[in-house]
């Protein structure tokens, strides 16, 4: 999923702060998951900057609403008929989200209210960490399902460089070296081979090298 | 036991501390309440084994988001006791009430009641 993380109170009052009709937008997915954007983040954040807001004097209405998604137009479209009714919006979803919102009404601005940082996973309630960077071209079949595009600091692709002291990286102790996580997989499913066998050099033009990036499905598209 | 204590507390009965969210705390500030005391079983009696450790964590997150818009973090405060401990029951709400009646009202009903 795409994790982020919440934005300081403080920033958000910064930025929504001379509004005075505000809808707060959250969404069902990734952020949800990852508890910075969800339906609850939208009430209590709704209901801080009310009280805020109330405390300094200033007469704003801040209002909630939850979409299933901010990245699809069928969500958005839900509040096509409100939306003239605030004059911003802060959406509490991840950057696409908050582009995708701020695309489709171009009248009001949208602000936003969390800051997204990765792709990964949920270690634990509270933990995540990165696991994959959407390179465009995935090698995970001869790395043991072990990603050292997104877990490697250097980004290597023939095993590890020389930053790699008993198990983890040289940027911190607490960072494992991928290419030894590699290395203990491949020996565990006995296929070292796949180790020895030289990478091809990759194709970044996939990976942000190639500027802004672009899937079509012509069997799907309509 | 006949035990008193100050009567301008409400009870908000919930079968666990743990069902205590974030929310719930702050709606009750928003909707005027001066204080929100989360009265708890003591630590490591939880029948539901985090219950209690979860509602102090989500106080502590309260008391940080209060004060970050100023309405005071120490106006929501964590107890914890066992359910056989009236007196001590009655003994934090005469402290909450205190404490509560020193920091005065809630800033939101003064300016609501202004407005």
């Amino acid at each position: 999923m795409i994790v982020a993380d919440k934005k300081p109170i403080e920033e958000i009052i910064e930025v929504i702060g001379n509004h005075e009709r505000v809808l707060i937008a959250g969404c069902n997915e990734c952020v949800t998951v990852c508890e910075s954007g969800g339906k609850k983040e939208v009430g209590v954040l709704a209901s801080a900057l009310r009280m805020y807001f109330l405390n300094n004097g200033r007469d704003v209405k801040i209002d909630e609403v939850t979409l299933e998604r901010q990245c699809d137009h069928e969500y958005l479209e839900e509040i096509r008929e409100r939306v003239d009714s605030y004059d911003a919006i802060l959406s509490l979803a991840c950057g696409v989200g908050v582009q995708f919102m701020a695309e489709k009404y171009t009248a009001t601005p949208c602000y936003p209210g969390v800051n997204t940082c990765f792709l990964g996973a949920t270690e634990e309630r509270g933990v995540w960490t990165e696991r994959c960077q959407a390179c465009g071209s995935c090698i995970l079949a001869v790395t043991g399902g072990i990603c050292p595009v997104s877990r490697c600091a250097k980004r290597v692709l023939n095993g590890p460089c020389g930053g790699s002291t008993a198990g983890r990286c040289e940027i911190s102790k607490e960072t494992d070296c991928a290419w030894q996580l590699i290395v203990d997989r491949l020996k565990a499913l006995g296929r070292m081979d796949d180790y020895e066998t030289l990478a091809d050099i990759k194709d970044w033009s996939t990976d942000r090298a190639g500027g802004p990036r672009k899937v079509v499905r012509e069997d799907l598209r309509e | 036991m006949r035990l008193a204590y100050p009567p301008n507390i409400r009870i908000v009965r919930v079968p666990c501390t743990g069902k205590v969210d974030l929310l719930h705390i702050m709606r009750a500030f928003e909707k005027g309440a001066d204080g929100v005391m989360v009265v708890g079983c003591l630590e490591g009696d939880c029948h539901y084994s985090q219950g209690n450790f979860r509602a102090r964590k989500r106080v502590a997150q309260a008391q940080q988001l209060l004060d970050s818009v100023s309405i005071g973090g120490q106006r929501a405060q964590m107890f914890n006791l066992s359910s056989g401990e009236g007196p001590l029951f009655a003994q934090f709400a005469k402290e909450m009430t205190a404490k509560i009646i020193d920091m005065g009202p809630n800033p939101i009903k003064v300016d609501r009641d202004a407005a």
